[in-house]
């Protein structure tokens, strides 16, 4: 899944495929703002088939968060 | 027989205030306005939104040659009216100075209203109720807006748009698709009332001024402009390619940068002037439509879609052969 997860956040947010750790954090370390997490969020929605509530929107902190968010659905 | 736009047209205020004047006095900076939403400079208004309709009317008027008297219905989009009572389309129809056989209201749809207008006018003119339409987008946001809130205040700019629209044979607005979804967790909102009676404790649910939730607003734009759009396409048996220009609703770029993103066309295709006069609502779409057809963007001929998207929740798109 990460493979496919890297994919989607380079593609999101622009960023390296290298800087993709699951420690790596959506906006301080992948350079995302407000809008560009909520661009991944709907990736992701339309990816895994799943909805992403407003309130779940913050608790996606870092790659790993949205990997046990995932996996969670 | 089509309902074809004859004539359109514009009015800015005058007044520019860019990015750079919003440092002086809230906490915010250029970059962070550019990067997130596009914008640069937006005009503010010192006149109310009946003055700007009417010098978009005005404009659009010369623009179709039509003889004023012919117009028998003028609807004006806006949610920012000069008062509840009467509506702005009056107003505009007493400045205009045209005859009493005339129809004259407003609607409501927020950044939709533009396009909601022509789908009304469109329907009440093919029933042949009426001949010669005013429709006119016109808004005085700024009024609205908590200048102390930088989330809302660098958004928005005043102005208004308006097209005259009359019987076509070979051009005019093929489809329309129009929707709303009820605003139950006020993501957009403003209120208005001013309760002073003494049998009821009645209170707005909604601030006084303009309050948006950015980032569920983004999501439900970028959502819905997708959609608005492949029913259009679906409608019209066409591939977006075959489409000269989408014409948006010009809230944000990166709304439309995603949408392009998503429908796999370029951006190019999506016409922007949002960085000069911000989201002007209702306006948005006839002010971008004057501006292109000035600067000769736009052929006979042509197919062209819009799209307007806002609070609400209200969305709604057509598409016509210019």
């Amino acid at each position: 899944m990460l493979e496919k997860l890297t994919e989607l956040l380079v593609d999101e947010l622009g960023c390296e495929e290298n800087e993709v750790t699951l420690e790596a954090k959506i906006i301080d370390d992948l350079g995302a703002d407000s809008l560009a997490v909520m661009q991944l969020v709907m990736a992701l929605e339309d990816e895994y088939d799943i909805e992403v509530p407003e309130d779940d929107v913050t608790k996606l902190k870092t790659v790993n968060d949205i990997v046990k968010y995932i996996e969670s659905k | 027989m089509k309902i074809a736009i004859k004539g359109v047209g514009s009015y800015l205020p005058e007044l520019e205030v860019t990015n750079y004047d919003l440092e002086k006095i809230m906490e915010t900076n250029n970059e962070w306005i550019e990067q997130r939403t596009g914008i640069e400079s937006r005009r503010v208004a010192n006149v109310d939104t009946s003055e700007l309709g009417y010098k978009a009317a005005l404009k659009a008027i010369e623009n179709a040659n039509v003889d004023i008297n012919e117009i028998d219905l003028i609807i004006t989009a806006t949610f920012t009216p000069d008062a509840n009572m009467p509506s702005v389309a009056c107003l505009i129809q007493d400045k205009l100075g045209i005859k009493e056989d005339c129809t004259s209201f407003d609607l409501n749809a927020a950044c939709s209203g533009f396009v909601y207008s022509l789908n009304v006018a469109v329907s009440l003119m093919k029933s042949g109720m009426y001949k010669k339409a005013l429709v006119i987008g016109a808004e005085n946001i700024t009024k609205t807006l908590d200048w102390k809130d930088r989330s809302t205040a660098i958004l928005f700019g005043d102005g208004a748009g308006a097209v005259v629209l009359s019987e076509d044979e070979f051009s005019g607005i093929n489809h329309f698709y129009t929707g709303s979804k009820g605003d139950d967790k006020g993501v957009l909102t403003l209120g208005n009332i001013i309760n002073d009676n003494p049998y009821s404790d009645l209170k707005s649910y909604a601030k006084p001024t303009l309050s948006m939730n950015g980032q569920a607003v983004f999501k439900f734009a970028t959502r819905i402009v997708k959609k608005s759009i492949q029913n259009i396409l679906d409608k019209e048996q066409k591939k977006l390619e075959e489409f000269k220009y989408v014409v948006a609703h010009q809230a944000n770029k990166r709304i439309l940068q995603a949408t392009a993103k998503s429908m796999k066309v370029s951006e190019d295709k999506f016409y922007m002037n949002l960085n000069k006069f911000g989201n002007t609502s209702a306006a948005s779409i006839p002010i971008a439509l004057d501006e292109m057809v000035r600067n000769n963007l736009i052929k006979k001929g042509d197919q062209l879609i819009f799209v307007g998207f806002g609070g609400g929740l209200t969305w709604g798109a057509c598409s016509l052969t210019w």
